[in-house]
């Protein structure tokens, strides 16, 4: 019986873990469904990217207050975690307060530390919920967010103040023990409110805290595979393989490149049949497979911040484009597949694709390819890119792109300008 | 227009000359009457600081950026190596152009297809002639005058280039005044990724309506473009709010020979 706590948290502890990385690797499998690209290049840079974008939060600061308060809840989350791995260690092994007996009289100040970090924390957690439910900011209430996004956005704050009432309320029963040994700073002055209970009531409460506090941490780790929250984890990866070069440049498609290097070739045989390595390639993306792991990995990290929407420059003018849907579609979509595949084995066709039953072209032709969502995007996610690649679908593999771009193009096409003009007066301005 | 002739790579080829660089001069600037003035302003320039150019005259061709954007893969890289064709054949090295569409593409996107060239948007090109010594610009006639300066997003988030221009104007004495949203925040005029060719979709204002409301707020006197087609966009919500008779919209080009009398 003495064991029964630990062989408890041994089995939560073991469980949670367990669940999480199941779900970790689903969503990693449902990465992987996209098709390939190449990030292996750069590294050093790639790093630099990583530590300056998600480690030291560079573009979270272009909005000073929302970036300086995300600051204080980041960095606290960074270091309370701490005291989670002594909470571990007691857990396992039945002791009580591990890191103490090597740290002496600074395991107090450390502790008080944290105490005013979690205080912090709250406070930060409260102004986030005002200004999602009372202050009406813009960008957490366009028609994307209805429903279960506003929901989780909320959840987590709620979790997140429940985990740090906890703590202190932990401590503060504490100091309350006759054996007690420990008293730290915030604590401290709310350890009155339970000075009322008798020697064995205390026990049974800060128990019951420690408990709350580690079975919370563990309920939210599995949360957040659920959650635009788990971009405290996939920030990381994604500005790592986000893309270096310059945001003008769009990638050339490399089986059109050996097409067009045929037909241009006088020397080729123009009966010779077409090159069949594999399977026909299909231009552009029409589902969230066709799109790149790194445009998955985008989706899955997206934080539903609308950042990028509110500085879209079709948005701002009632347009139906917004690049965050553009994101939470297509995170939705492959999940979707994701669970599909689960249910069958494999995919099995459900009739339903990214472009169409998520995305409308109407969404898809309002983009003015500006890189404004690009720029704004604090963990690097590229809407564009999956925009281009929808794009390149709708023109190629179903010529649906509007009227006047197909006119546009036959211009290009015949007389080597988007107007009616023809090849033989472009110079004619040199002598008007 | 011109006093002195601008001649084509294929007659300085002919005579066994090659220029310094070849001035590309894009749909627009060879079609559009409001951005041809911005290509022979370019090319007075370029004949006043004794910079030897060409142009490909009819051997160019789009680029290939509109159809790219279009989602056309295929025709953009068709006219991409017919472009490159004729580049590589004249042994091209440097590129300067005033659009910034055409200065992405070829920049960034020729490179993988067999082009590779120096390439510059003409604020850079300007500048490099400013650094040299080579052009001398005087305040002239817009010496105190309130600008304010549209960043094009081909130019700017898309090539990271804010300087350049700025680097130009501030040159000509002028008070720059930024507007709100400028340098990576500047808002795009409403004409990229090729809605230029189209009627916008359904919504509740147009972008360069929007746009041009915010170079209004700034009091500026003179709008300053970097793009054709910025310049197109920014001169119609101009109007659209009937200010063109107090708010002019000129390209850097524009202001550069106007201030040195070309
Ligand atoms: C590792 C610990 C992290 C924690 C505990 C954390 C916590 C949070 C919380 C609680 C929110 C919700 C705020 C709200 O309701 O508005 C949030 C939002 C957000 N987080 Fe994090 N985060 C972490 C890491 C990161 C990283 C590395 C980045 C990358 C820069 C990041 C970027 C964001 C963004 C962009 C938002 C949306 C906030 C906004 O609307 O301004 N987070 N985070
Ligand atoms: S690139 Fe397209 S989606 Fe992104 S901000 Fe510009 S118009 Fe909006
Ligand atoms: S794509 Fe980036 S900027 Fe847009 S909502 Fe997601 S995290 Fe925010």
């Amino acid at each position: 019986m003495q064991f029964l706590p630990n062989v408890i948290f041994v089995a939560l502890l073991g469980g949670a873990i367990f669940w999480f990385s199941k779900n970790v690797g689903r969503i990693r499998r449902n990465i992987l469904l996209g098709r390939d690209v190449d990030r292996s290049d750069n590294a050093s840079g790639r790093r630099a990217n990583m530590l300056r974008v998600a480690f030291g939060q560079s573009k979270m600061q272009a909005r000073p207050i929302a970036g300086f308060l995300h600051f204080i809840i980041y960095a606290s989350f960074l270091i309370i975690n701490i005291e989670v791995l002594e909470i571990i260690i007691d857990g396992i092994f039945g002791t009580h307060r591990y890191f103490a007996h090597f740290l002496g009289s600074a395991y107090d100040v450390i502790i008080s530390f944290f105490e005013i970090l979690a205080v912090a924390t709250i406070v930060t957690v409260v102004i986030f919920w005002w200004r999602r439910n009372i202050g009406k900011l813009d960008r957490f209430h366009k028609p994307e967010m209805e429903g279960w996004p506003f929901k989780d956005a909320n959840i987590i704050l709620y979790i997140e103040v429940a985990l740090m009432f906890a703590l202190l309320n932990m401590n503060a029963v504490e100091e309350n023990f006759t054996s007690s040994e420990h008293s730290f700073i915030v604590s401290h002055s709310i350890a009155p409110l339970w000075s009322g209970l008798s020697d064995s009531g205390l026990h049974l409460m800060e128990r019951f805290f420690w408990w709350i506090h580690i079975a919370g941490i563990l309920a939210f780790l599995n949360y957040l595979p659920f959650s635009k929250h788990f971009h405290i984890i996939l920030a990381f990866p994604n500005t790592y393989y986000a893309n270096l070069e310059a945001k003008g440049r769009f990638a050339n498609n490399s089986t059109v490149t050996k097409e067009v290097k045929l037909m241009m070739d006088p020397t080729a045989d123009p009966f010779a049949a077409p090159p069949s390595d594999g399977p026909i390639e299909k231009f552009g993306a029409k589902d969230a497979m066709d799109l790149s792991w790194v445009n998955l990995l985008n989706a899955y990290t997206c934080t539903e911040c609308g950042r990028c929407t509110s500085e879209c420059p079709a948005n701002l003018t009632g347009k139906k484009l917004s690049p965050r849907k553009i994101m939470m579609d297509t995170r939705d979509r492959i999940d979707e597949i994701g669970k599909n595949i689960e249910t069958n084995g494999e995919f099995k066709e459900d009739g339903k694709t990214l472009l169409g039953d998520y995305i409308t072209q109407e969404e898809l032709w309002a983009c003015t390819s500006c890189n404004a969502c690009v720029q704004a995007c604090p963990v690097d996610i590229d809407p564009l890119n999956i925009i281009m690649q929808l794009r390149n679908f709708a023109t190629m593999e179903e010529s649906s792109a509007p009227a006047e771009l197909n006119a546009m193009m036959t211009n290009v096409e015949n007389n080597g300008a988007p107007w009616p003009f023809s090849q033989m007066d472009r110079a004619n301005w040199i002598n008007e | 227009m011109t006093t002195f002739s601008v001649p084509t790579l294929a007659q300085m080829n002919a005579s066994g000359q090659a220029p310094e660089v070849l001035f590309w001069v894009g749909c627009a600037g060879s079609f559009d009457d409001r951005a041809k003035k911005i290509t022979k302003a370019m090319a007075k320039i370029l004949h006043h600081c004794g910079v030897s150019f060409a142009v490909l005259g009819t051997e160019e061709g789009c680029t290939g950026d509109p159809a790219k954007r279009a989602g056309n893969e295929f025709l953009f890289q068709m006219q991409a190596m017919m472009n490159i064709e004729v580049l590589n054949g004249y042994g091209v090295k440097h590129i300067v152009t005033t659009c910034p569409h055409c200065f992405n593409t070829l920049k960034n996107e020729y490179p993988e297809l067999g082009g590779e060239y120096k390439v510059e948007h003409h604020s850079q090109f300007l500048n490099g002639l400013l650094k040299e010594g080579r052009l001398k610009v005087e305040g002239g006639q817009f010496r105190g005058k309130k600008i304010t300066f549209h960043d094009p997003c081909y130019l700017g988030r898309a090539n990271d280039e804010y300087e350049a221009p700025r680097a130009l104007l501030e040159k000509l004495d002028v008070e720059l005044k930024e507007m709100r949203r400028c340098k990576q925040n500047g808002l795009c005029c409403g004409a990229g990724g090729a809605q230029m060719f189209k009627e916008a979709e359904k919504g509740d204002a147009e972008i360069n309506h929007v746009r041009a409301d915010e170079a209004l707020e700034t009091k500026a006197e003179i709008v300053v473009a970097g793009c054709p087609f910025c310049n197109t966009m920014l001169t119609d919500g101009v109007k659209n709010r009937e200010k063109e008779e107090e708010v002019q919209v000129l390209d850097l080009a524009e202001m550069i020979a106007l201030a040195e009398d070309l």
